[in-house]
């Protein structure tokens, strides 16, 4: 018997209060023109109904993925839900990345009916790294997929350590009807995940190319988990992940079940790669671009195969895939051919640096940074000194800084050793500095924006007011 | 050039660089490197690790913080011979800018909830314990040799100055070392400890130039002054910070 069936039949008046509340609080807000409303709903329908969550997600017939890591969540997410839906299934998804749990009761509520259909028979559920626990607790998943840890707004997260010590009670209580996909090229994730009820599939990097020559400054995890020397690596891919070992124990990255290598980078637009799972050698394009964009491929085709989806289908449902709005983006702005990229913190800005600046070596191009100190972004903006903005020192492109903290950014670049006439501090406020930053690029050609979290939002809307986007929540 | 700055070099020693180095605060590093550079000086940078030595001519000193397991490892590495050298190299002149955690070494001990203290190296008398509530946010301190500071603190450790203690000065907006008294941070000779991130030098170059100044003197005997330099980048940061610390207070 299908679990819907046996479920959904029976009529939950607690369900259907919460789930008519929580509709009630998005036309509210939608009508009020407060734009996308993502955690009210949540909040109220939770008070009617705590396992609101647990409820609908046990009715879904393939169950659900939860994504979890410090990086590419809403990306990864986002493919997998693409490739369940071209596998046949109809996900229910917390889409537009509002990712606490608040913002996932929220999204799963507004695509649900009264009656407690939860409107689809697959749930992908993207978290939020401090979420994550209580996520699990609701939600007990089909699939956990572990992405990557790194150093990420400590004010808001604490240290490295922290989350890894919340997240492992949480990991542990998972019992073997779960399976965990887990980035083995990070040690801390290895450590998680050994010696636990659920079964683990482990994917990894074994690629010759897009190595790095040392651990760069941002990276954590540098220490060995079981015996605290320092690790080495066989190779080094992004920050800390790689094939990595302890010289003085035997941890060492363990074997994998699905192997990425061949990555080809193509600039600023998309990469292709060969995946090896069990049986064979796959080749996969898709449009997002950057060696970290590869890591994401693999734990989305790696989550597919754990869902059944044959293996032609993921191909295709990646070569379709469109990236998430704001982490990579191009639109034409008067004229300008202008690239958003979404950056967040040290180790997702140097992969943008090195992303930027690969095919040329320095910036050519000119470039917009946007750093915002809002609650989202982090209040600590110390995290721009962990980045390796000394990659930008070569090359003749401009930059310009925008942004509440626009002028900390301006000096970290001074301090970079950027010329300072390549320099260019715009005033905080996005509109006017948009316009001075676009008419510094000539007419048909290029420019680069990096914002920040808020700093996207706020420049996304501007450039949806003036038609350049689709605004988000039409996504 | 190349004779003077074989004469002017600067040795900068960056205690535990590869583990006590959480939120940005490399960025101190950057500053007392560039602004040295700025001035036709060529600065040397050593990471001391663990079980590595002082050397016995380090002109300046950074400590940051860490994550609490890396703390007790390099408290264990800083008892007897390496806490001397320290002490001895600071009460010769030398400069120390500490943070956080590397603060907190740089004191009596450090007293966590539930085990044993941390010892410390005495450098500075003061003595922190763990606090039940975390202090994250701006701060402004106001300082009667350096002016306004502007950092970020993110610390659940409280800090009391000892009788013979020196702080850094007031905070205006911000907790502080306990969120009591109203000080932050210590100063003894030329050494620092505080709480502030930021990175802290980068935009307060006034504070960056007394340490290097400091070194430089402690390197060549001679009291030279340093060359100004244009900090408008530095003052725009600095003031932006200190607004957004009023805004936020």
């Amino acid at each position: 018997m299908k679990k819907s069936d046996r479920q959904a039949s029976r009529p939950d008046p607690r369900l259907s209060a919460a789930l008519m509340l929580a509709k009630g609080v998005a036309r509210g807000i939608q009508v009020a023109g407060r734009g996308g409303g993502t955690s009210a709903p949540g909040l109220v329908a939770d008070r009617v109904d705590a396992r609101l969550l647990t409820k609908l997600t046990d009715r879904l017939d393939h169950g659900v993925v939860t994504v979890a890591g410090t990086n590419g969540k809403t990306t990864t997410s986002r493919m997998i839900a693409d490739l369940l839906e071209a596998g046949g299934m109809k996900p229910v998804h917390n889409r537009s990345g509002s990712n606490l749990v608040r913002g996932v009761i929220s999204a799963f509520a507004s695509q649900a009916r009264l009656d407690g259909d939860p409107g689809g028979d697959a749930g992908v559920i993207e978290a939020d790294e401090a979420a994550l626990p209580e996520l699990l607790e609701r939600v007990a998943p089909r699939v956990l997929l572990l992405n990557n840890l790194f150093r990420d707004q400590l004010d808001r997260y604490g240290e490295l350590d922290t989350i890894a010590r919340k997240w492992r009670p949480a990991i542990e209580r998972l019992g073997p009807e779960t399976t965990i996909v887990v980035n083995a090229d990070d040690p801390t994730l290895v450590s998680l995940t050994t010696g636990i009820a659920a079964r683990v599939v482990r994917f990894g990097f074994d690629e010759e190319g897009h190595r790095l020559e040392s651990l760069s400054h941002a990276s954590d995890a540098a220490a060995c988990l079981v015996c605290g020397a320092d690790l080495a690596w066989h190779a080094l891919y992004v920050s800390h992940l790689g094939d990595w070992y302890c010289p003085s124990c035997d941890n060492r990255r363990p074997d994998l079940d699905a192997v990425g290598s061949n990555i080809q980078l193509h600039g600023v637009e998309s990469l292709g790669m060969t995946v090896r799972d069990s049986d064979d050698n796959h080749a996969i394009h898709v449009g997002v671009p950057g060696v970290y964009n590869a890591y994401n491929v693999l734990a989305a085709v790696t989550v597919g195969r754990v869902m059944d989806v044959p293996m032609p289908t993921i191909i295709s449902s990646m070569a379709a895939f469109r990236s998430a709005f704001g982490r990579i983006e191009r639109v034409t702005y008067r004229d300008r051919a202008l690239t958003l990229a979404l950056v967040k913190n040290p180790v997702g800005f140097n992969e943008v640096l090195r992303m930027l600046t690969a095919s040329t070596g320095g910036l050519e191009v000119p470039t917009l940074i946007a750093i915002n100190d809002l609650h989202a972004d982090g209040r600590d903006v110390s995290w721009l000194w962990d980045v390796d903005f000394e990659l930008l020192a070569d090359g003749e492109g401009m930059l310009a800084t925008t942004g509440i903290r626009g002028a900390d950014m301006a000096n970290r670049l001074k301090y970079a050793g950027v010329a300072e006439d390549r320099l260019t501090p715009l005033s905080e406020e996005f509109e006017s500095s948009l316009d001075a930053f676009v008419e510094q690029i000539p007419s048909g050609e290029s420019g680069y924006i990096l914002p920040t979290y808020t700093a996207m939002l706020r420049i996304r809307k501007i450039l949806a007011d003036r038609g350049a986007v689709e605004s988000f929540w039409k996504q | 050039m190349t004779e003077q700055s074989k004469r002017c070099d600067l040795k900068l020693a960056w205690l535990y660089g590869a583990r006590m180095n959480i939120y940005g605060d490399r960025g101190n590093i950057i500053a007392l490197t560039q602004r040295a550079r700025w001035r036709g000086l060529d600065p040397v940078v050593v990471e001391i690790g663990i079980g590595e030595p002082i050397p016995d001519d380090v002109d300046i000193f950074f400590f940051g913080g860490g994550q609490d397991q890396e703390q007790i490892t390099v408290s264990r590495d800083l008892a007897g011979a390496k806490g001397e050298a320290i002490n001895r190299a600071v009460d010769n002149g030398a400069a120390m800018l500490s943070i956080c955690g590397g603060y907190q070494l740089l004191g009596h001990e450090y007293r966590p909830y539930g085990a044993e203290p941390l010892p410390g190296i005495g450098l500075f008398d003061v003595t922190s314990e763990a606090g039940s509530e975390r202090f994250i946010g701006n701060v402004v301190v106001e300082s009667d040799e350096w002016g306004s500071l502007v950092g970020f603190e993110n610390h659940s450790g409280l800090t009391w100055l000892g009788g013979g203690a020196t702080p850094m000065g007031k905070v205006s907006i911000g907790r502080g070392n306990n969120g009591k008294d109203g000080t932050e941070g210590v100063r003894y000779r030329n050494a620092i400890g505080c709480y502030l991130h930021g990175a802290l030098l980068p935009k307060n170059p006034k504070l960056a130039d007394w340490l290097i100044a400091a070194g430089a003197r402690r390197r060549h005997g001679t009291d030279a002054a340093l060359d100004g330099l244009s900090d408008t980048m530095e003052q725009t940061a600095h003031r932006s910070a200190v607004r957004r610390a009023e805004q936020m207070r």
